[in-house]
């Protein structure tokens, strides 16, 4: 569907999506990966004869990347390709260092398929065109002031997807709709941990603008920008640059651009002339990529309820707000999570607090739910506790508070008693209150109704915070009024 | 007991089982004969002296300790500069390699280290590989012992050297389109190119991956057999090695029955082109064959005529790609001054590699390049599976395929390196079962009128290399052996 941005103008942007899969090893050796962000490791710790690229090594395929690939595939309605193949993608760079990249090319191990993004209510299919494996590259450091380059192959060689729409985005707030939804997806599946400041999901954007219903416009490629606020702006500034350069009477060139941070705008890298001629062809020390039939049967049989089908299910057969049901399919640990604590207490109940009190108390920590200290069935008895009025709201969040500093929740209501609630006990608290304050009950009673306040702290401190607090005010009423005279 | 170099591959490794020979001395032996005579043959690159004698001692002492000793325990070996061994300099006949040092071993030297083979040191060949007779070596001539005014072959011709001049009991070679059969031939050895993806090709720095092997060159088939079978079998290191067992190429026994065998000869591969002497040498074998009973059968292969076009398409591809790698950041030579980057990669390769390499990464490129990709790598591919059919339906009607393993003897130096295409065109016959991934073998079958060797190769269906080797074997067995005459006067 097209949203235009500029009265006349139309925006045509694909994606292409690099993320780093979840595996222990490299692509195509035993060479083990870094985990997190290599900022802070030695440079070229991670690396083996075949990350050298020293003479005579060969590379050999991760089975657990293949898997994922698979998985990914599967879950967005790809046609997996049960038969791929590994392609050489040739350029120099000193952090390449084989001078060739394994990629796909002509054969990609998965075809077609969309990902579901919800654009306001309703849910769009982006189809995509491709994933494929590839492997990564090197880093290389500038410092312009010594004039030198430094090489870190950490990253060089680990297995990334790089995952390809069709060029169907027509705005930039599609682009990061479709990129938030891949992101959760992904992780959701575990195929990648999404780390994006560590550079494990990455997009480049293909813009180009032109009249509805016109032919397609050139287009431009900017690359590798790591956040989805900055695609949004990136994306935003592109079009209106293309847009101001056509109304002026200029053309769009082909070309790739950068995005940079500071000027919060988009420069040229290169345009098509140099261009590389990347000179692929089958990778001959590669064996056609076969999906095994045990390997795609097992994935297919695995494949979890994806993240928009959770969030659906929970308005439709939970009665969660929309806004709820979002915030808690965000994460699969925390559908898994809020799923435990659910059916044991009222799904409204159990969303409120899950979302304000537990994931609001971790927040402040950095903490998402996979992390709480709180596990859910523990979560589920306080909130039957609170369901059952054996405590109250407050004691409830002053447990939870205690839960999460590692107290047992059972242990607290037996140390700090449960509600009370019975009228006798009750009365039994009210009645000395009341004989001891005839001031104030004579100043309520001849209609100051702001003293009332007065009796429900006394109470409340009488019977040490655990009064039901309805049922204190129901009963103190009450005891007023039959003094009334 | 007489100079042990003179003895078989098989013969030293009986003697050291024996206790009739120490490792140490044979290995010693051998070394003396580096010293007299490598001078003039230029068969080796590196002698790693001290590595070999210590590994030795090493046998030695297990020998006394009564631990069981390797099928190859105490051999000396020689291995091309192009199969990469750990701590000895590794060069694949390139300056821009010059000085590096491997941190690791090829699967194949692994398997012969651990049958208790002793690798001597590295012998010369033809840059990467690349060319026929050794001549496009960065360091320097090997000689051809039958003849020292002669080139050895190539480009495994350091290996074949080292083998025909008794410096060493068996060499490896590594094979892309003839690299150890050609050079087998010239210099009057058993040279085998086994069925691709037989030996692990981890290690074997790559020129045309889809057609490099390694393989063993040897002064008699059953030397060859052992080596090969000692190196043969799936490395997980090596996604194109054959998940299949070694083949038990020990039990080549002396006697064959050539009763019902059928030998194809092709009729493209006796014809123009080859020199008389060379035709008159293989129709000669082939009627021993025939009088032991065997059954010629004339057969064509159509597509040979394109082959060597083909080959030097597909594998000057390859070869662009994984030349790449050497690109001065890493390892290798790097140019000593540059302003920038692209500089860097230009000298650095201008200057490390020599101009067959150059000529043939150039040839790759274009190949491959956007446009002329469809026209040149693809319709090469089209015609390489041409080629393989033809052999399919070759096979249908007889078990081997023989022929001359060159079209000529072994030539003189300078003769033909005016001429790139005429060097390319002599590797006719070798070629075509490098495309078609079949295992062959070249063995001396008699000499041309200078006293040259003459080399028949046997071609087989994918992975029988037992049943050629055993024909190899029955044929050998049938000829006067082919005794290089080499230094070998004062050394018995």
């Amino acid at each position: 569907m097209s949203r235009p941005l500029f009265e006349g103008w139309e925006a045509v942007i694909g994606l292409e999506v690099h993320a780093q899969l979840k595996t222990h090893s490299k692509l195509f050796t035993s060479c083990p990966v870094a985990g997190g962000s290599t900022a802070d490791l030695s440079p070229n710790t991670f690396t083996d004869e075949v990350i050298l690229a020293l003479p005579g090594t060969l590379p050999v395929p991760n089975a657990e990347a293949i898997r994922l690939a698979v998985r990914l595939g599967l879950a967005l309605g790809c046609t997996i390709d049960r038969r791929s193949q590994f392609s050489r993608k040739h350029y120099f760079y000193p952090d390449l260092p084989k001078g060739y990249q394994i990629s796909q090319y002509e054969d990609p191990i998965c075809a077609g398929g969309t990902v579901p993004v919800a654009i306001g209510d309703a849910i769009e299919h982006f189809a995509l065109r491709r994933i494929h494996l590839e492997e990564d590259a090197g880093k290389t450091i500038h410092d312009g002031r010594r004039g030198e380059s430094r090489v870190d192959l950490n990253r060089a060689g680990v297995a990334l997807v790089e995952i390809v729409s069709e060029p169907v985005l027509h705005s930039p707030e599609d682009a990061v709709a479709y990129l938030k939804a891949l992101h959760r997806l992904v992780v959701w599946l575990e195929v990648s941990d999404g780390d994006m400041e560590a550079g494990n999901f990455r997009c480049d954007a293909n813009v180009s603008v032109r009249r509805p219903g016109g032919e397609l416009g050139t287009r431009s490629e900017i690359k590798n920008v790591n956040s989805f606020r900055f695609v949004g702006l990136a994306i935003q500034g592109e079009i209106v640059r293309q847009i101001q350069l056509l109304e002026r009477g200029g053309v769009v060139v082909q070309e790739t651009r950068g995005w940079d941070e500071a000027s919060g705008t988009t420069r040229s890298l290169r345009t098509k002339e140099d261009a590389h001629d990347y000179r692929y062809f089958p990778d001959p020390d590669l064996l056609v990529l076969d999906v095994p039939d045990a390997l795609f049967e097992a994935e297919k049989a695995a494949l979890p309820e994806l993240p928009n089908l959770r969030q659906a299910r929970f308005v439709a057969s939970l009665g969660l707000s929309p806004y709820d049901a979002e915030v808690l399919t965000q994460n699969r640990a925390r559908a898994d999570y809020f799923e435990v604590v659910a059916p044991h207490v009222e799904a409204k109940l159990a969303a409120n607090w899950v979302i304000n009190d537990l994931l609001g108390a971790l927040a402040k920590d950095g903490l998402d739910l996979a992390e709480s200290p709180v596990a859910p069935a523990a979560l589920a008895t306080l909130l039957g506790h609170l369901q059952r009025g054996t405590l109250s709201s407050r004691m409830a969040k002053d447990a939870l508070a205690a839960m999460l500093k590692g107290a047992d929740g059972e242990a607290w209501v037996r140390d700090h008693g449960t509600q009370v609630s019975d009228s006798a006990s009750l009365v039994a608290a009210i009645e000395p209150i009341l004989d001891a304050s005839a001031g104030q009950v004579a100043d309520f009673l001849s209609g100051k109704d702001k003293v009332f306040g007065f009796f429900v702290g006394q109470a409340m401190r009488a019977l040490k915070g655990k009064a039901n607090p309805e049922e204190l005010q129901r009963i103190l009423r009450e005891r007023l009024e039959a003094r009334r005279p | 007991m007489s100079d042990p170099t003179t003895l078989s591959l098989v013969q030293q490794a009986r003697a050291i089982k024996d206790g009739d020979l120490s490792a140490e001395g044979l290995v010693q032996s051998h070394l003396d004969r580096i010293d007299a005579h490598d001078g003039v043959l230029g068969a080796f690159l590196a002698v790693d002296r001290d590595g070999a004698l210590a590994r030795a001692r090493e046998v030695d002492q297990q020998r006394a300790a009564n631990v069981p000793l390797g099928r190859l325990a105490g051999v000396p070996i020689a291995v091309k500069d192009q199969i990469v061994t750990r701590g000895l300099v590794t060069t694949a006949g390139s300056k821009i390699l010059a000085g590096w040092v491997p941190p690791y071993d090829a699967t194949a030297i692994a398997r012969l280290r651990e049958a208790g083979a002793i690798i001597l040191g590295k012998t010369n060949q033809d840059e990467f590989g690349m060319g026929s007779s050794t001549e496009n070596s960065a360091f320097g001539t090997t000689r051809n012992p039958w003849d020292p005014t002669r080139v050895p072959g190539g480009s495994s011709g350091g290996s074949a050297a080292a083998v025909a001049g008794h410096l060493a009991a068996a060499a490896l070679g590594t094979d892309t389109g003839g690299s150890i059969r050609q050079p087998a031939s010239f210099c009057g050895l058993v040279g085998v190119k086994p069925t691709y993806g037989r030996v692990s090709r981890y290690g074997a720095i790559a020129y045309a991956s889809s057609l490099d092997q390694i393989g063993p060159l040897a002064r008699n088939v059953a030397d060859a057999a052992l080596v090969l079978k000692t190196m043969a079998g799936q490395d997980d290191k090596d996604q194109t090695s054959l998940p299949m067992p070694a083949p038990d190429l020990l039990a080549i026994g002396p006697h064959f029955d050539f009763g019902g065998l059928r030998i194809g000869v092709p009729e493209e591969y006796l014809g123009d082109g080859v020199a008389d002497d060379v035709r008159e040498r293989v129709r000669a074998a082939l009627t021993r064959l025939s009088d032991e009973g065997a059954t010629i059968v004339p057969i064509s292969l159509p597509h040979t005529r394109y082959a060597v076009a083909t080959y030097y398409l597909i594998a000057t591809a390859e070869a662009s790609s994984n030349l790449a790698r050497f690109d001065g950041i890493r390892y290798g030579h790097r140019t000593a001054t540059y302003g920038d980057l692209d500089e860097l990669y230009a000298r650095s390769r201008a200057e490390g590699f020599g101009p067959e390499v150059k000529r043939r990464i150039m040839l790759g490129t274009f190949a491959l390049s956007s446009g002329y990709y469809d026209a040149y790598y693809l319709q090469a591919q089209k015609v390489r599976t041409l080629i393989r059919r033809d052999f399919e339906v070759a096979f249908a009607q007889c078990d081997l395929i023989a022929g001359p393993t060159s079209p000529v003897t072994a030539f003189t130096f300078g003769e033909r390196t005016t001429d790139p295409l005429a060097m390319y065109l002599m590797d006719i016959f070798t070629i075509p079962a490098s495309l078609a991934g079949l295992p062959a073998v070249s063995l001396p079958v008699g000499h041309d009128g200078n006293g040259l060797p003459v080399g028949l190769q046997l071609l087989a269906p994918p992975l029988q290399e037992l049943r050629m080797l055993q024909v190899a074997h029955g044929l050998e067995s049938m000829l006067p052996p082919a005794v290089c005459p080499f230094g070998l006067s004062e050394a018995t």
